[in-house]
């Protein structure tokens, strides 16, 4: 039932890199969660995966992961496993998204659509 | 210790343009990710929660001063500054980018090293006691065996899409140190009433989801009938092994299904097939290579010395700290005046098995100057230096301590296995790390953890064991229960030739119960034991789990 | 549907398969569709009836075929073997190793792995352990 559905977005591993990405609106991809599409239902997150499907050239195994939205309508994650891949090592804060450089690797072209 | 021939060197290089060509086509869409996915994972290369993850082979666990430092190179160079060294003897490059796979893996070929078959469902890397060479205790060398298995299932045509991976570990000692029976071949190398060299051949072995002790399939296989024997039981496997249900495939599960006693029967045949088939089994080894092997592993040349070194004797009657560390961490080796040391990788403050840059060189140092140039690594995630003289103990602590790798620990409860877990694995449930950090914090007194004694704790973040809990003292399983950590305890495991696997000990408990219910199974020990020559294990064996179970969930 | 040789692609050319179970009321020259749990000893005694024996692939990660080619082989079979289905070409010197003649793929793979990359996959190194033993395709 539609009020059942916790809303979801895509995350995937970047090919090149490795680290996570998630899909934005426009379908392509960003490593920040906060611009992340959101599905609200079954239908959207079939239609974001669709759109993943072809993107083999950009990114590696996508996947719809439960979100919960915050006041502002930002997704956060809701198990521990995706909160864990929006930071990195929980021994190493130095390294990961949650560093202070988490963007020693070359970023990401600009989210555009597919 | 082994040295590429022209053979390996030219397969090694055309194996990384291969890896080159293949991930260009992955790139260029020529292959999907499926068809790419298994090619990528037999180089070695993983992709889990945050990067990419390259798994190097170290052959059975043994490598000189230059690789050593080849590896803290990687390290500093394409990764952030530390490697982590594994329970089957590798080590792990968490950070590697998939576009530097290709230099890496030609920066490993320069010293002969590689990341070929350390994944994929195929053969892996052939592991061995790595005390091998050194031990007093030893009946053969393993390794000689180990590189012969090496060579003959790297790239095997037929083996590398096999149902699920495969793990080979050898003994040449009575003292398992390779884990043989957790492994889906072990071979324990005996010789017969005439004194006839050959193998004991162990099969059905594994951990995971369903830990099983592995069954013997042949008493005495003589040692020229080694590979025909293995590709009769890698056949049977290959053929009639699950391929439907991933955590049903291993060899331990069609052992089980099939019965042992019918295994063997079809084995046997198989093997007859060969050894009948004209010019002999294909596989058959050359004598030739397999003497330039062995002599590859001859011992170095020790100096004769005395049994007892008087420089020792002197600086430890003057040196408590050295004295505790000679005592917990070095072996007794076969030749006299000489010892084998365990440099434990398990600091308070870093993950267990992880060595940054910095101690890489000062181990690969050591290596070269007071060890024959030969370094080890343990499934123990420790760093063995096999062959040094008893004199220069006192000033290889020393280098230690500066290198902040002196810890005393070598067997005791400090001295913790944990795999990389949820902070980094893809396959993780839950984090192993901070719970192995939390429990070498609440046990570092040296003077305490001496006074526990042995004591193995295993730590594995999900069900596949990696963390090989289910044969430690006492086993840590890291789950999941309504979205929170959630961590099994096992108790009554054993890792050696009398192995065991541990007993659920009750209901899951919190990261947080973790640390003061070790503390109430220790205590509980120390209270009940006979005297201090009664490890855990012993203690556990005399009066069973209850006693520790009810010390586990006291509070 | 392209069959794959050293030579390069080629159209299928064999005759209607026959499974296992009427291999015995067949004459000369059968083309035999195996299956992945046949007894190879079973189909032994009508090895030279037998011209070209094909062996499926489901899938890339499923290498049982590399098997009972070997099987076949060492049982005396000499007519054509044919791997058919989820081969790539990195798997080729592999098939041809074990005793396979040709490969056979769909014509979407063929699209993604054209013939050039076929013959380049000849070359492929063969492993240490037989290059030093000078063992060559059987």
């Amino acid at each position: 039932m539609a009020r059942d559905f916790k809303p979801k977005i895509v995350s995937a591993n970047d090919l090149h890199i490795g680290d996570v990405v998630y899909m934005n609106s426009g379908g392509g991809w960003t490593r920040k969660l906060s611009e992340a599409a959101i599905a609200h239902s079954a239908e959207e997150g079939d239609t974001l995966m669709a759109r993943a499907a072809p993107q083999q050239a950009k990114v590696v195994g996508p996947y719809l992961a439960d979100v919960a939205l915050d006041d502002d309508g930002r997704p956060f994650p809701t198990h521990f496993r995706e909160k864990f891949r929006t930071r990195g090592p929980s021994t190493r804060p130095d390294l990961g998204k949650q560093s202070a450089n988490p963007e020693r690797r070359e970023p990401l072209a600009s989210s555009g659509g597919i | 210790m082994y040295r590429y021939d022209e053979f390996d060197h030219d397969y090694v290089r055309a194996r990384v343009s291969e890896f080159r060509d293949q991930t260009q086509r992955r790139i260029d869409g020529a292959l999907t990710e499926d068809e790419y996915k298994p090619l990528r994972l037999q180089n070695g290369l993983y992709l889990q929660l945050h990067a990419y993850m390259l798994r190097v082979a170290v052959p059975y666990g043994t490598l000189n001063s230059r690789q050593m430092r080849t590896l803290a190179m990687i390290a500093e160079r394409w990764d952030e500054g530390y490697g982590h060294f594994t329970t089957r003897q590798n080590i792990q490059y968490n950070w590697t980018k998939l576009t530097d796979v290709g230099d890496i893996l030609d920066a490993l070929a320069d010293v002969e090293m590689h990341a070929i078959q350390t994944s994929g469902n195929c053969i892996r890397n052939v592991t061995a006691d790595h005390f091998a060479g050194a031990a007093a205790d030893e009946i053969e060398d393993p390794r000689p065996t180990a590189e012969l298995i090496r060579q003959w299932s790297t790239a095997h045509p037929e083996f590398g899409f096999l149902p699920r991976k495969f793990k080979v570990a050898v003994t040449g000692s009575p003292n398992d140190r390779a884990v043989t029976k957790a492994h889906d071949i072990g071979l324990r190398m005996l010789r017969d009433d005439a004194g006839e060299p050959g193998y004991e051949v162990i099969v059905g072995g594994g951990l995971g989801r369903t830990p099983m002790i592995g069954k013997v399939m042949r008493d005495f296989l003589p040692k020229d009938d080694l590979l025909p024997y293995l590709e009769a039981i890698l056949r049977v496997y290959n053929l009639h092994g699950r391929r439907d249900n991933k955590y049903k495939a291993r060899i331990k599960i069609l052992v089980h299904e099939t019965g042992i006693e019918e295994m063997r029967a079809q084995v046997e045949a198989e093997f007859e097939r060969q050894m009948r088939e004209e010019g002999g089994p294909l596989v058959a080894p050359d004598p030739e290579q397999v003497a330039r092997i062995t002599a590859y592993f001859a011992p170095p040349k020790f100096e004769a010395l005395p049994d007892r070194s008087e420089t020792l004797e002197t600086a430890t009657a003057n040196d408590a700290a050295l004295k505790a560390w000679v005592e917990n961490n070095t072996a007794e080796h076969r030749a006299p005046g000489h010892a084998i040391v365990t440099v434990a990788i398990k600091g308070t403050s870093e993950a267990p098995g992880d060595a940054t840059t910095a101690q890489m060189r000062a181990l690969a140092d050591l290596g070269e100057r007071y060890s024959h140039d030969e370094l080890r690594i343990s499934h123990e995630q420790n760093v063995i230096l096999p062959h040094v003289r008893k004199d220069d103990l006192p000033a290889i602590f020393s280098a230690l301590r500066k290198a902040k790798l002196a810890s005393a620990n070598a067997g005791l409860i400090t001295d913790i296995i944990a795999c990389p877990g949820l902070d980094y694995c893809a396959l993780a449930t839950a984090r192993s790390i901070p719970v192995a950090q939390d429990l070498s914090r609440r046990f570092a007194a040296p003077e305490r953890a001496r006074a526990i004694g042995n004591f193995t704790i295993k730590i594995s973040g999900c069900i596949n064991a990696c963390g090989h809990h289910h044969v430690g003292h006492v086993g840590i399983l890291g789950l999941e229960k309504s979205g929170i950590e959630n961590y099994q305890i096992t108790l009554g495991g054993d890792h050696t030739e009398t192995m065991a696997v541990g007993e659920r000990a009750g209901p899951g408990i919190s990261a947080e119960e973790v640390g003061p219910a070790i503390e109430r199974l220790v205590d509980a020990y120390l209270d009940a034991r006979t005297d201090e020559s009664e490890r855990f294990i012993d203690t556990y064996r005399r009066l069973g789990a209850d006693p520790f179970k009810q010390a586990l969930y006291a509070a | 549907m392209p069959i794959i040789t050293d030579t390069g692609f080629a159209p299928d050319d064999s005759p209607a398969l026959v499974a296992l179970d009427t291999l015995a009321d067949e004459g000369e020259g059968v083309s035999l569709d195996l299956t992945l749990d046949a007894d190879p000893e079973a189909v032994a005694p009508y090895f030279n009836r037998v011209d070209l024996i094909v062996i499926p692939f489901p899938g890339f990660g499923d290498g049982r075929g590399f098997s009972l080619a070997r099987r076949l082989r060492a049982l005396g079979y000499r007519g054509r073997l044919r791997a058919a289905g989820h081969v790539i070409t990195d798997q080729y010197a592999f098939a041809r190793f074990c005793g396979f003649d040709e490969v056979s793929i769909s014509d979407e793979q063929a699209e993604r792995q054209p013939e050039p990359l076929w013959l380049a996959a000849k070359e492929k190194a063969v492993p240490p352990f037989l290059k030093r033993k000078a063992v060559g395709w059987t």
